[in-house]
């Protein structure tokens, strides 16, 4: 008798979006599996067309809840490459530390809520609530400590309000920043609790290599999640943001709705682990001494594993955000009024999205009237290199039950971390 | 007492609003004392179609929302719109501006006649279902939904403001937006947000949208003293409130 095994997940959970999954096989042979794509197009591209400069943060903010943050951050570098707009150092240093609220908040959200259910075999965070109680209170304190900072600086835990071109419409006093400060080295308890419960269950993570490009944002000087250019571990040369379009290379393939992106080849993946696997000779102490507790290391290519990354990331942007507030403080903070004119122009804006990189094109009239968009979102960069990993998978697992093999896709899915409801478009647009 | 039976459902949106429920950090495990969530994609792998209350984020764009909101309505004792693009349609009216055909032109280019790129104006929930309550914002006061939730699991009627931003901006002691030469949306839009966005040095955008009866006089008011017109007022409106007369 054929053994037959037919998978059909659709809008898989514990992920922000929609994603289906569908794997079919037969006497131990997996004829077809695909990752796919079902959610509702927004067409931001479009829909900022005749909006004013003023208004492109607040209307992209919403692009997605969970990295508000960081496309307000995308979107205002590309508004002030547009408008040849420089900004103070007060400025670039308060914005890289909103940025960081926002990696504890949604790394502390993925790794406590979505992904601890599956290696403590639950189906939700819930009934951890009863088995778990310590794990899930470090947690909720982490990922409340990311919104308290993430509405210190930006006035409000999701879609920030103060981050606009050319600055800051309100700044954090000395003393609410002497406050973060505390918080956060308190929270550094925490953090060591998180990696110890993740070290704890990093054996349940699976096993699976594949190779693969890692491309992320690098900067001579330190790990980076906002400056710099654009490198891949395929090679040495780095490319300018304002060249991205020649990295991503966005096509449509016939098996899948959402347009996939390739540099050197048919996939790469961004994220945690890219940036990791780009940076990490310049992680600082705290974040080093985690990964090397995790024994990760440069090369790493196991997908699962970016879990993990995340976790050493928490730990780098705690120790970088007491040394940013030190500098602030010390320089002391001032008020800088904002007053921005606009001018015709074009420019790109890239930031590292907890998930990945993501890059804003924008093109302005001379009253400051945006006439173009584009914007490529991190998941939409990984959609290919998930099809990939299901491909090299699922032969490997296919022997096993279909609950266990139907679960180990999603975890793939789900370790992406992936935001789909960025959903924004996946075509190239032309620029004249 | 029985708990209520929640089950959470997202159509076109950012998914913020949901998560904003996460935002409520120890206090979910309060509330996890009256409510049972039995559905809830973007938390928990359950499904259910035996709830009480719907929670419906995210606006209608498709012909197959619209059917998928009909299924839900009948299944619910009450339904709830959560955030701004449930409530009005929020950012996505922006869409509306434009044909629908430029638009999917605009960012699929060739592969604009797709079928599963097929869009429709933005509907909020209310047009295409009845609404029994709502949790407006972009992003929704987490404060707000959870008295709302708590109230409906406790059998009372929940009631949100229908006073203006100016109110709470007011009992904030902010400058008045309109003295830096800016519109601001806060003299008809409906209050409940402690006035986040003019305490942080931004005019309202009009997220949560309009009071029941917005004074548009007192609104022409305001605008003449700063020498502006109610057509300025509009012009801002389109942000988020673009389908809300007065």
């Amino acid at each position: 008798m054929t053994k037959k095994v037919n998978i059909s997940v659709n809008h898989v959970t514990r992920l922000e979006g929609h994603g289906n999954i569908r794997l079919s096989a037969s006497d131990g042979k997996v004829e077809h599996v695909e990752w796919q794509v079902p959610e509702a197009p927004r067409f931001f591209e479009a829909m900022v067309r005749g909006r004013s400069f003023e208004d492109i943060q607040t209307i992209v903010s919403r692009i997605c809840g969970i990295c508000s943050v960081t496309h307000s951050l995308a979107s205002i570098k590309g508004i002030e490459d547009a408008m040849g707009i420089e900004v103070s150092e007060q400025t670039d240093k308060l914005r890289i530390l909103c940025h960081y609220g926002e990696y504890i908040e949604s790394h502390s959200l993925h790794v406590g809520y979505l992904v601890a259910p599956d290696l403590l075999g639950q189906n939700s965070v819930i009934p951890l609530i009863e088995s778990h109680p310590d794990v899930v209170k470090t947690v909720i304190r982490l990922h409340r400590l990311g919104n308290t900072w993430m509405e210190i600086i930006g006035g409000r835990m999701t879609h920030p309000i103060t981050l606009k071109p050319g600055g800051f419409t309100a700044i954090p006093s000395e003393q609410q920043l002497r406050e973060l400060r505390k918080s956060i080295e308190e929270a550094v308890p925490d953090l060591k609790t998180l990696i110890k419960v993740v070290l704890s269950l990093a054996d349940k993570l699976p096993a699976f290599d594949r190779d693969t490009e890692y491309i992320a944002l690098k900067h001579p000087d330190y790990y980076t999640f906002y400056h710099g250019d654009i490198a891949s571990t395929d090679t040495d040369e780095t490319v300018p943001i304002q060249r991205f379009e020649s990295v991503v290379n966005e096509h449509v393939v016939p098996q899948s709705t959402a347009k996939w992106c390739k540099w050197h080849r048919d996939s790469y993946a961004v994220g945690a682990l890219s940036r990791f696997n780009i940076n990490a000779d310049m992680l600082l102490p705290m974040a080093a001494a985690t990964a090397k507790e995790f024994g990760l290391e440069k090369g790493a290519c196991n997908p699962y594993l970016n879990n993990v990354a995340q976790v050493i990331e928490c730990a780098q942007v705690a120790e970088h955000s007491l040394q940013l507030i030190d500098e602030l403080l010390t320089t002391g903070l001032k008020p800088e009024p904002v007053k921005v004119k606009p001018r015709a122009g074009e420019g790109v804006g890239c930031v590292e999205a907890p998930r990945g990189i993501l890059f804003h094109r924008y093109a302005f009239d001379e009253k400051g009237l945006c006439t173009k968009a584009n914007i490529c979102i991190p998941t939409g960069q990984n959609h290919a290199n998930i099809q990939k990993d299901f491909e090299a998978l699922a032969p490997q697992i296919i022997d096993r039950d279909q609950n266990e093999i139907r679960l180990l896709l999603e975890m793939l899915v789900r370790s992406y971390d992936p935001c789909i409801s960025c959903s924004t478009h996946y075509l190239n647009v032309e620029f004249v | 007492m029985s708990k209520l039976k929640v089950a959470f459902f997202d159509f076109a949106c950012c998914e913020g609003c949901q998560l904003q429920v996460y935002n409520l950090e120890e206090e979910i495990i309060d509330l996890l004392e009256l409510v049972e969530p039995v559905e809830w994609r973007e938390a928990m792998t359950d499904t259910s179609d035996d709830y009480d209350a719907a929670i419906i984020e995210g606006s209608i764009t498709r012909i197959e929302d619209e059917r998928r909101l009909k299924s839900i309505r009948e299944k619910a004792k009450v339904l709830i719109a959560l955030g701004s693009c449930a409530t009005t349609g929020g950012v996505n009216n922006l869409k509306n501006n434009f044909e629908m055909q430029d638009v999917k032109e605009c960012v699929y280019g060739k592969d604009a006649k797709m079928p599963h790129l097929n869009t429709y104006p933005t509907k909020g929930v209310s047009e295409v279902v009845k609404v029994d309550y709502m949790v407006p914002g972009c992003p929704i006061n987490i404060k707000e939904f959870s008295y709302i939730v708590r109230s409906l699991a406790l059998g009372k009627e929940p009631k949100i403001p229908d006073y203006a931003v100016c109110v709470e901006c007011k009992m904030k002691e902010n400058v008045c937006r309109f003295e830096y030469d800016e519109i601001c949306l806060g003299p008809i839009t409906r209050a409940g947000c402690d006035a986040k966005c003019p305490s942080s040095g931004m005019w309202c955008f009009g997220c949560r949208g309009f009071v029941d009866k917005p004074n548009i006089n007192a609104a022409k008011d305001v605008m003449a003293e700063y020498g502006k017109t109610i057509d300025d007022l509009r012009g801002k409106m389109l942000l988020f409130g673009s389908k809300q007369e007065f």
